[in-house]
């Protein structure tokens, strides 16, 4: 081990859960932290500001004063100020490392908001806590807690038995939510279902969050963040879970994880027509494999070079979702892989073994590196025959530029992409993929 | 009396030092005739939204130093604007600065975690320098504060100062911790008082043919200009080198392109070593680029090649420019930016032809370091062009930014500053970002911003289309109110 120190970061601090907050429609983050926070976590995701993100976000601004007297009363009249000037269906307040240093009691003020019948949660963030994979779960246990409990009947527990929470991509720290979560709520409709999908614009807002508890079961797909929003809902409501590892990018997972959900669902005593999920998927393993065998004809015939292995720099669950999927349905290689979500050490071992579960004749290293430039430093030691490809975030574009691969941008932080609500989940998205690894070879040829 | 000291290590802020406030409202003269006799009063605010931090303006400093590496002793969040850093360097170096080979930015977050606010994290922070210090060739190592570190009270000085004698090489604190200032641009300050502690040399010989440039990563506009006055620019910080900046105290002059950017430099660079501050504003619109090319000369003793300068530039775009102000009569402006820029803006748009509808400026500084009074803009606006109705110091708060630019409604928006431009589009009003601030200056530049003002104003189908579809999360409520609902009242402080 280092220094313990950070070169390159790929996610955030406690407070980047904000945007998880911004992510729901008209939902308000309520900052109580020193000035510049807001503007910083921002700008990790590239000044995405939703509804009220970005440069709304009201904000105690912590100086000095407060530093020293502690910013309570501050924090008391930017909430009855943010009611008059805002207009918000539920409202986040977020502590950031001065609060939590200083000691301030936010519970309390916001138990005298609720007290006043305001939608109002708490969440303790600072800075120094956790990163954001982690704090993503604290918010949205917070807002079960603190918000969706005022909803809770426990005669509706489970009542809907066709109905699920999905928890799987976190908002804005996936550079491709909004499309992903909009895939799974499409695809898992298609074989029967109905989705509390909870963010973005397929979310009814917090109608949707106060029906949590109604849902049959939970899926989350994630091989370690979300982990706990899961297990509290199990706890609250008796809600099982299906834990799927990675993000089911093309035909071949997308199918395995449909069949993994409807067997779940069926178990679970959801009334699912199975004859239909049958001709859905094979109606849409056959359009997608008619896509494929255009591309084959490609990769067998192109004579100037394509990218004959990747490293991926990602979290967990694309770089399992992204492996999986390269290596059978477009033939390019996952040499070594690195995961830079910072994976908790206790889940390290099963998402290796998971990975190297993908090939029974190669080996697929994968390093856990929160302290991405030393990820950047093996890359550049290491050499493989042929053309190289590396999907990572805009820290990445240089070293694949310097070494000649080809690149895609799939992590943040990025200043190099636009997406708006592209999808890489699913068969569309495994298709759209394809797409753009090809086209940025091609782009490079005169 | 000078408030620079720069044998402690902590730079003082801008609220004490200038006497900077971030509340206002008001006109233009108002602000400056307040101001001239001392502290104009900052009014505090009982709603706010999220600010800024002055850890990004010193990392702004010295991150985009050629030869610098950065270490962020915070948590991991205080480290999440570097990116863009890595991104201007590597965009701007070749076009602007002709740095063929840009090398990746070596910047590092020290990830402070809970266990170090309770224990202290000044071992973590050395152990940091010591790697970062095998992982690169840096010439330096700038080690920024945060909140975190300053309140559990790291004493970085201490660890940096051993880490240097360690190493061999400097090892620079800079505290910058987001809650200390109001004023996020306080952060220039402390990059540059730590800049000019730990890397400034005493001159080993002056050299009459440099001047120090204090700016960011615009266009070199300067060594053209300089040419004819046969003296070449030395533009710090941004592209610079260590070694480069080590010799600043030997440049005959400094000139900066934006007080609001440079005053604690050029001060500092003054007091410390002798280098002359040129008095005068930046060259932003034709009164005041007279004015400062007629310093030029006055400083280097060639007061006629100034005098020819200005008579060949007016010869070759004043013609231009009339144009321009035959399409601008009577346009509405209205102009954001952080402070400075925003004056100069307001010059631009004087010498358009173009009516200054009323101004948001992030904040306000009474005076500079330098203590010249020509140094401020704003009077110098007021006193050329006339005053400006609706002045604002809103400290980037977009509520009242969004109540004013609704109530105003001008025809166009002429911002610096990212962040709130969206507004603008939202009510359907065009908005042009400046992209680079040095391009503005002189008289190519009224030409080549006048130019774009004319194509924002005629291309505003885009911001036409969305303002019939845009969201506001503001209530119909705040919309109707004034202003300055949420401004409190002035507190009477003593004169600085």
């Amino acid at each position: 081990m280092g220094a313990g120190i950070i070169e390159q970061e790929r996610f955030t601090c406690a407070l980047g859960a904000m945007q998880s907050v911004v992510a729901i429609p008209k939902a308000l983050p309520i900052l109580h932290s020193g000035p510049g926070c807001g503007d910083n976590v921002s700008e990790f995701f590239s000044r995405n500001k939703g509804y009220a993100g970005g440069s709304t976000v009201p904000c105690t601004n912590f100086s000095e004063k407060e530093v020293v007297f502690g910013g309570i009363n501050k924090l008391r009249e930017l909430l009855e100020n943010s009611y008059k000037i805002l207009d918000s269906d539920l409202q986040v307040i977020f502590t950031g490392c001065t609060a939590g240093i200083v000691g301030d009691d936010v519970a309390s003020v916001a138990e005298e908001f609720r007290d006043q019948g305001k939608p109002v949660v708490y969440v303790e963030s600072p800075g120094f806590k956790s990163n954001n994979f982690v704090a993503h779960s604290a918010v949205v246990n917070a807002i079960i807690d603190q918000y969706v409990s005022g909803f809770e009947n426990e005669s509706t527990f489970r009542s809907r038995k066709n109905t699920v929470n999905l928890f799987a991509s976190i908002p804005y720290q996936d550079l491709f939510w909004k499309g992903n979560l909009a895939e799974y709520k499409r695809l898992l409709e298609a074989v029967g279902l109905e989705v509390n999908i909870l963010f973005g614009s397929e979310s009814k807002g917090v109608k949707e969050w106060q029906q949590i508890p109604e849902a049959n079961f939970n899926i989350l797909v994630s091989p370690w963040y979300g982990l706990p929003i899961v297990e509290h809902l199990k706890d609250l409501y008796g809600q099982p879970f299906l834990q799927y590892p990675n993000m089911p990018i093309g035909a071949n997972e997308t199918e395995k994880f449909l069949n993994a959900v409807v067997a779940f669902a069926i178990e679970n005593g959801a009334d699912i027509n199975e004859l239909a999920v049958r001709k859905y998927l094979k109606k849409e393993d056959a359009a997608y494999y008619a896509e494929i065998e255009e591309l084959a004809t490609f990769l067998l015939e192109f004579r100037y070079g394509l990218p004959g292995y990747v490293h991926i720099i990602h979290d967990a669950s694309y770089v399992l979702g992204l492996s999986k999927f390269l290596l059978n349905e477009t033939g390019v290689i996952p040499k070594e892989q690195f995961i830079v979500d910072d994976t908790p050490e206790k889940f390290q071992q099963k998402i290796a073994d998971e990975l190297q579960s993908i090939s029974e004749k190669r080996d697929i290293e994968v390093f856990f590196l929160p302290d991405a430039g030393r990820a950047q430093e093996k890359i550049k030691s290491l050499s493989h025959r042929g053309k190289g490809l590396i999907i990572g975030s805009g820290w990445d574009k240089k070293l694949a530029d310097d070494r000649g691969f080809d690149f895609i941008n799939a992590a943040l932080p990025t200043d190099y992409r636009m997406v708006l609500n592209a999808n890489y989940v699913g068969f569309s998205g495994g298709l759209r993929l394809i797409e753009d690894i090809y086209s940025g070879t091609l782009s490079k040829f005169a | 009396m000078s408030q620079i000291d720069l044998s402690i290590p902590e730079v003082s802020i801008r609220e004490i030092r200038l006497g900077s406030i971030t509340g206002y409202q008001g006109t233009a003269e108002d602000l400056v005739e307040k101001s001239c006799c001392g502290h104009p009063g900052n009014r505090g605010r009982g709603f706010s939204q999220c600010a800024g931090c002055s850890i990004s303006k010193a990392a702004c400093m010295v991150s985009l130093i050629q030869d610098a590496a950065v270490i962020i002793h915070g948590p991991v969040g205080c480290s999440s604007c570097l990116h863009e850093f890595e991104f201007t360097y590597l965009v701007n170096a070749n076009p602007r600065r002709g740095i063929k080979d840009p090398t990746t930015r070596r910047m590092y977050s020290t990830n402070l975690k809970e266990t170090d606010t309770v224990y202290g994290g000044a071992r973590k922070l050395a152990a940091a320098i010591r790697e970062v210090n095998e992982r690169t060739e840096a010439s330096a190592i700038f080690v920024l504060s945060s909140c975190a570190s300053a309140i559990i009270g790291d004493d970085i000085e201490s660890v940096c100062d051993e880490a240097e004698a360690e190493i061999g090489k400097p090892v620079v604190a800079i505290f910058c911790e987001g809650f200390k200032s109001t004023v996020w641009t306080t952060g220039f300050d402390a990059g540059y008082h730590g800049i000019v502690r730990k890397l400034v040399k005493p001159p080993v010989q002056k050299r009459k043919d440099v001047i120090n440039v204090i700016n960011f990563w615009g266009s070199d506009v300067f060594t053209k200009w300089f040419e004819p006055f046969g003296v070449k620019p030395n533009l710090i910080t941004p592209f610079s080198t260590v070694d480069g900046l080590g010799h600043a105290s030997e440049a005959i002059a400094t000139v900066q392109i934006c007080p609001t950017l440079g005053s604690y430099l050029g001060a500092a660079l003054e007091q410390e070593f002798g280098v002359p501050e040129i008095k005068t504003a930046a060259p932003y619109g034709i009164i005041q680029t007279d004015r400062w090319f007629r310093e030029l000369g006055k400083l280097l003793g060639k007061e006629d090649v100034a005098e020819e300068v200005i008579h060949q530039k007016k010869e070759e775009y004043l013609p231009k420019i009339e144009e321009l102000r035959k399409k601008l009569k009577g346009v509405r402006a209205y102009v954001t930016a952080g402070s400075a820029h925003g004056h100069a803006l307001l010059n631009i748009v004087g010498d358009l032809g173009m009516e200054a509808a009323g101004a948001s400026v992030f904040h306000h500084d009474p005076k500079f370091d330098s203590g010249f009074e020509a140094a401020d803009l704003l009077s110098r606006r007021v006193k050329d062009y006339g005053d400006v109705p609706n002045y604002n110091v809103c400290s980037k708060q977009e509520f009242e930014f969004v109540n004013v630019l609704n109530r105003i409604r001008p025809d166009i928006l002429l911002a610096r500053h990212g962040g709130i431009t969206l507004w603008a589009a939202k009510l359907g009003i065009p908005a042009l970002l400046v992209e680079d601030e040095q391009a503005n200056m002189g008289y190519e530049g009224l030409v080549n911003y006048g130019e774009k003002v004319v194509d924002a104003l005629e291309n505003d189908e885009f911001v036409k289309n969305l303002s019939k579809h845009a969201i506001n999360p503001y209530t119909d409520w705040w919309m109707e109110q004034s202003p300055d609902m949420f401004l409190k009242e002035a507190k009477k402080k003593e004169v600085v």
